[in-house]
């Protein structure tokens, strides 16, 4: 059987095995949970090593009748770029089970119902990487909404029915638009050759549009995206969403689902709109230097630590962008190296924060202090998450973000110059919660806070295992991605900018 | 005789049907001249399946009949029910349903 | 080149320690310090026989390669994780370690009564790997990672005592400005990659020789910049001060020694950059005239015998960079300079953390006085430290401060005068810093806080402190011995011809000397032979007044960055929520509204629903009628 339904239906038999479970058994749940995802993070790397890098066309590739009327299948198949965000959405799961234990008991509803969500979407999560037909996408795109709205509304703190609501408004109003460009599409392809929602064959369709049919769908795709990435102006859902959600969810939103929308840009915008994408360039790009900016002061002025973190992410999402649109090669592969490295440091600063966050029962960052001495572990596994956010050469992010702001530099200098500032105010605004909630006297409330148990232990060692180890030796994940962005850039008609060595004299 | 006299008398039911509901306070009233309204309808499909010779329209008229059936054994319980609870059979008194 | 295979020793060796001290936890607290001691310790020995290596071959052959794995390569961009120890970074290899292990020893005994000592030897073992990678990185993104790796060290051995809270912000604000620095590095490897295509030292010196002179300025400003942040130069000078809020040995090894030196060691290494940049060359001579003098100048007002030193280590590395920024004449006696420094400077800040061990950490001299009898041999090292860094002959800082002063007169013309006072100055004024220092501190009558019984530190800590002191007497006649150093250097540097003398190089070292005279007469009539206040008194000239406030830098800083910045956030904040997330809030209100109102259509009255429903289709059909007419 394919790998990739593979991949997708073990989740679902999950489900359906805690579906039998009665729902006081809550350790059984956990258990079957845990098992289900870490079965799924094994065929996931499985299909790391089965997967033929040099080969840039989508393998793994199955398709099924789904809607013959409207030419919609069921069609799955990853690229380099699509297998390295399923292998860290999948790698991503189990740790979320493992480190939010405790975060289902305390819902609107049972722990069963918690993790049965968490698997929904865990299935969801790889189908929309994976789904090579445009409908296919877009139905998971929109149904991924549903098990997130509940995991927020249900499951979260503080204002969470409000935060979910805003959430899935936000969410449903791209996908909305999304869903008027898709339709546009079937119709051009209908008109050319016949109607079709597969990708391979709507990436031929930009050659019969017309320049402002290609710039309206291409909107259409990229405020969808843009939400969901999040890109400034349309970045207010996070924060809130964020915050309000349980650790374990906030890092898949943030992990994996914003992914969703910088990955739509290369697999759709890039793709299907080539010209378009050109004409939008220097608007979109200024956008990701603002997101950056912005991004970090708002990171900067936050007082909760939750709120912190998603607002480092919006400067995140803005570099990842920015590395998308720059339209070389260094910054494509930064991009998307970035994304799986921004899984992995987020998801360490945001598992650490909700442990602090429920040991100290605020998520104030004024109401931590000295916890270095309290409980060292804790505190140096969100030191090391930060470093990594604050791209420390040596950790992960830093190879990502470089090769972004190399990659913008040959191309958009002014841009590159002034994302580079980010990464002062990068500096600042993870050392100031260090400082606030780690150093200085311990102040009091968190004299007696735990260190972490055994299982947290278990559970954080990976994602730090990862971003380590990523730093000093990137190219497995750069060997697979980098044919891939090639690859794209090709169809794109780009070429790197070439070193203009020896200009004059 | 000529057969659009029945979309004529079928227009006018429907009129009185509506005008009825529309007017009337009494619970039983209106429901009967939603009945009327139904037949009047009823007389239209019949009247257009003789038109154009074919059956559709006496199948559709079929359905309306159960349809009504229904409705007025749904309907007739909701209206006891309400003169029970309220001793009054207006409509006007049931409007609980508004915030 | 030829290529080794046991460079990378040098860096795990060390890498190892810091991994197992922080891994192990409190279950290395017995034996942490002297795994990492040793370890540090076996780093030397692989540099010492690395040194062997190179001495056995000819000169141009000296330099080993050392390729480990391919880092990052997507598409042009290629960066190895590559070693390269030539000429000029064994000199740092042999420094970092060997002066690394002195201070391990030292703080075996300095921080044994710490509970957190298992930590701060891991963080000492972090740095030297950290360092090791920066000297023997062999691209500018290798240099990059320990560039900052060694600042990640800095910043956690500044805060290791992070209870306090100005300690925790002084670390804070060394790895922020130290960020700064770092962003030119970036710039410079950007400016680099886009112009000429390659980020590896040897690509870019193969490209710098047709590449233009306006990217060549570009990169030589941006790698400036990250120097003057590493090195505390000015305009980002402003955190070492601070940064000596971190123990004493510490401020040694990091801030006096090694890490700080990194910016001299970032320019000599591109020298190819600069000597086809003579804009970029000239601005480094500025920054580098610029902080001597302001180093020395502080350095005379400042009370607290750590920041008085730190003082005069900015003012010293701002003499190095002044050297390196006279081209190939001066980047051997940069490094010269840079070598003795961190032998006597290293020795006097350990001969500090002795004095502050016998006394309680007492750290304000002024509180001093008298303690020649009590701590003989501390007194001796820092005391020949001393005459090392004032410049008396024949110890060490003679004949590299020396050699400087007398390029910088060289340099000619006006440029050549302008830059030789300013150096001469600048030994004047060390002198007087330095004397007060030495005379505050041992030879002035006792000043002490109650309680104070003042003793001779152990043998664990003046054995390296003597050792240091060895060091400070006589490597400055080794290595000019025969121009020593110049001609060992020369493979990376390049020759350079025969420099027109401005003055006699017999008159500039009598010049030196004077200078030196000068200085110490002073400061023995101000407070050898004057009494001195144990208080700091508070009627002095406007000038001290401004020197105590380190010349107003921090207020600079604040008023110019910090305030506005965080005025900035709040303005940030305040526009998120109102103006951003307020379009957004308000779109839900109007739903909200609107719905509201068309609610109230909904009167309850079924007979209503009817004549709306009735209305409606009448109006559809009127509609369709009137359409289709």
């Amino acid at each position: 059987m394919n790998a990739l339904s593979t991949m997708m239906l073990l989740p679902i038999l999950g489900t359906l095995l805690l579906a039998v479970i009665p729902s006081d058994q809550v350790l059984r749940i956990k258990q079957a949970a845990l098992a289900t995802t870490l079965l799924v993070a094994i065929s996931g790397v499985l299909t790391w090593f089965n997967f033929n890098a040099a080969d840039t066309s989508f393998q793994f590739v199955q398709s099924v009748a789904w809607i013959p009327s409207f030419g919609i299948n069921y069609a799955v198949g990853v690229d380099g770029l699509s297998l390295v965000l399923i292998l860290m959405s999948v790698l991503l799961a189990p740790i979320v089970v493992l480190a939010g234990w405790k975060e289902s008991e305390g819902g609107r509803w049972s722990a069963k119902v918690f993790y049965m969500l968490i698997l929904v979407l865990e299935t969801m999560m790889i189908g929309v990487f994976a789904a090579t037909d445009v409908f296919l996408f877009y139905v998971i795109f929109e149904a991924m909404l549903i098990p997130v709205y509940f995991l927020i509304g249900g499951y979260g703190t503080g204002d969470r029915a409000a935060a979910a609501v805003k959430f899935l408004l936000y969410s449903l109003f791209g996908g909305l638009l999304m869903l008027a460009s898709i339709i546009g599409l079937y119709v051009i392809s209908g008109a050319n050759g016949g109607h079709t929602f597969d990708i391979n064959k709507l990436s031929e369709l930009h050659n019969y549009m017309s320049p402002t049919t290609q710039n309206l769908l291409f909107l259409g795709f990229f405020i969808a995206f843009a939400i969901k990435a999040p890109l400034w102006p349309l970045h207010t859902w996070l924060p809130d969403a964020a915050s309000s959600a349980t650790p374990g969810t906030s890092v898949l939103l943030l992990g994996v689902l914003d992914k969703v929308g910088t990955f739509g840009m290369i697999r759709f915008c890039l793709t299907l709109f080539p010209d378009a994408s050109k004409t939008f360039t220097p608007i979109i790009i200024t956008l990701a230097v603002i997101s950056i900016i912005y991004g970090a002061f708002l990171a900067i002025g936050a007082t909760d630590i939750k709120r912190l973190i998603a607002y480092t992410s919006i400067s995140h999402f803005g570099f990842i962008t920015m590395g998308i649109f720059a339209m070389t090669t260094q910054g494509h592969s930064g991009a998307t190296l970035y994304m799986f490295n921004h899984g992995f440091s987020t998801a360490a600063l945001f598992i650490v924060a909700g442990w602090m966050a429920a040991r100290r029962g605020s998520s104030t960052i004024a109401d931590f202090g000295g916890l270095q001495r309290v409980t060292p572990v804790m505190a140096w596994s969100f030191f090391i998450a930060g470093m990594s956010s604050l791209a420390l050469p040596g950790l992960s992010s830093f190879v990502s973000e470089f090769l972004v702001l190399v990659g913008t530099f040959t191309r958009y200098p002014v841009a590159a110059v002034i994302a580079t500032f980010g990464i002062v105010l990068a500096a600042l605004y993870i050392l100031i919660p260090v400082q606030k909630a780690l150093h200085g006297p311990t102040t009091p409330g968190n004299e007696n806070l735990p260190d972490l148990n055994l299982r947290e232990k278990i559970a954080i060692a990976p994602v730090m295992a990862i971003i380590i180890v990523l730093g000093f030796y990137p190219s497995p994940l750069l060997n697979v991605i980098n044919p891939a962005s090639a690859h794209v850039l090709e169809v794109q008609g780009f070429t790197d900018p070439t070193p203009a060595e020896g200009a004059d004299k | 005789m000529n057969p659009y006299n029945y979309l004529y008398l079928a227009a006018l039911l429907f009129t009185i049907g509506a005008v009825g509901v529309v007017v009337r306070r009494n619970a039983i009233v209106v429901f009967m001249c939603v009945e009327l309204m139904l037949n009047a309808a009823n007389l239209t499909l019949v009247t257009f399946s003789r038109i154009n010779g074919t059956l559709d329209g006496q199948v559709v008229a079929f359905f309306t009949m159960v349809v009504a059936a229904c409705e007025v054994v749904v309907g007739l319980a909701i209206i006891v029910t309400i003169y029970r609870s309220r001793r009054s059979a207006s409509v006007d008194d049931a409007s609980l349903l508004k915030r | 080149m030829t290529t080794s295979t046991s460079l990378a020793y040098l860096i795990a060796l060390p890498l190892a320690g810091a991994v197992i001290l922080l891994l192990a936890g409190r279950k290395a607290d017995k034996w942490g310090h002297l795994l990492a001691t040793a370890l540090s310790a076996s780093s030397f020995g692989v540099g010492i026989y690395q040194l062997t290596q190179m001495l056995a071959r000819e000169p141009e052959e000296r330099a080993f390669s050392q390729k480990l794995f391919s880092w990052i390569s997507v598409g042009t961009f290629n960066v190895d994780a590559g070693l390269l120890l030539d000429q000029l970074s064994i000199c740092f290899v042999l420094l970092i370690t060997g002066v690394g292990t002195l201070i391990h020893i030292y703080s075996i005994s300095y921080m044994s009564h710490d509970p957190d000592r298992r930590r701060f030897f891991a963080y000492l073992n972090l740095f030297i790997a950290a360092m090791l990678l920066l000297v023997l990185g062999d691209s500018y993104l290798n240099l990059y990672v320990g560039w900052e790796g060694v600042g990640l060290a800095s910043y956690l051995l500044i805060g290791f005592w992070n209870q306090k809270p100005a300690y925790a912000t002084a670390s804070k604000k060394a790895f922020v400005m130290n960020r700064i620095g770092d962003m030119g590095l970036s710039f410079a490897i950007m400016i680099a990659f886009a112009t000429l295509g390659t980020v590896s030292f040897s690509g870019v010196k193969e490209a710098s020789e047709t590449a233009s002179t306006a990217a060549l300025t570009g990169i030589g400003i941006m790698l400036l910049v990250a120097a003057a942040g590493k090195s505390a130069q000015f305009p980002l000078q402003a955190w070492l001060g601070d940064a000596m809020a971190g123990p004493t040995p510490v401020s040694a090894l990091i801030h006096a020694a090694t890490m700080v030196t990194a910016g001299v060691y970032l320019i000599t290494r591109s020298n190819f950059i600069f000597d086809a940049a003579p804009t970029a060359q000239l601005l480094v001579v500025i920054v580098g005239a610029i902080t001597l003098t302001f180093g020395a100048l502080v350095g005379t007002a400042k009370d607290d015998i750590k920041k008085a030193l730190a003082a005069s280590t900015m003012s010293q590395i701002g003499y190095m960079i002044l050297a390196a920024g006279l081209g190939p004449a001066g980047y051997a006696f940069a490094i010269m300079h840079l070598l003795t420094h961190g032998f006597f400077k290293a020795g006097m800040f350990l001969g500090a953390g002795s004095v502050m061990h016998g006394m309680n950490d007492q750290v304000n001299m002024r509180r001093y006085g008298a303690l020649r009898k009590f701590m003989p041999i501390t007194f001796a090292t820092f005391g020949l430290g001393y005459l090392a860094i004032i410049g008396v002959p024949p110890f060490a800082g003679f004949y590299s401060k020396d050699a400087i002063i007398e390029t910088a007169f060289n340099a000619g013309g006006l440029k050549g005068i302008l830059l030789g006072s300013t150096a001469l100055l600048g030994a004047a004024i060390t002198a007087f810093y330095m004397t007060r220092v030495m005379v505050l501190t041992f030879t002035s009558p006792e000043r002490w806080e109650e309680d104070q019984h003042p003793h001779e530190s152990p043998f664990l800590m003046w054995l390296p402190m003597a050792v240091l002191a060895v060091g400070s007497v006589t490597t400055g006649y080794l290595f000019t011995r025969g121009d020593g150093l110049v001609h060992w250097l020369e493979p990376v540097f390049g020759e350079h011809g025969e420099h027109e003398e401005f003055l006699p190089a017999i008159v500039v070292s009598g010049m030196a000397i004077t200078a030196v005279i000068i200085g110490v007469a002073i400061a023995l009539i101000k407070y050898q032979f004057s009494d001195v206040d144990a208080e700091a008194p508070e009627n002095v000239t406007e000038f001290t007044r401004i020197a105590r406030r380190d010349l107003f830098q921090d207020s600079f800083n604040e008023s110019i960055f910090m305030r506005p910045g965080q005025v900035l956030t709040r303005f940030f904040v305040k526009v998120d929520d109102s103006v951003v997330d307020g379009t957004v809030r308000l779109v839900g209100r109007t739903a909200l509204s609107a719905g509201s109102e068309l609610r109230k259509t909904q009167t309850g009255f079924a007979r209503s629903y009817a004549a709306l429903i009735l209305i409606g289709a009448v109006v559809l059909i009127a509609a369709i009628w009137v359409v289709t007419q």
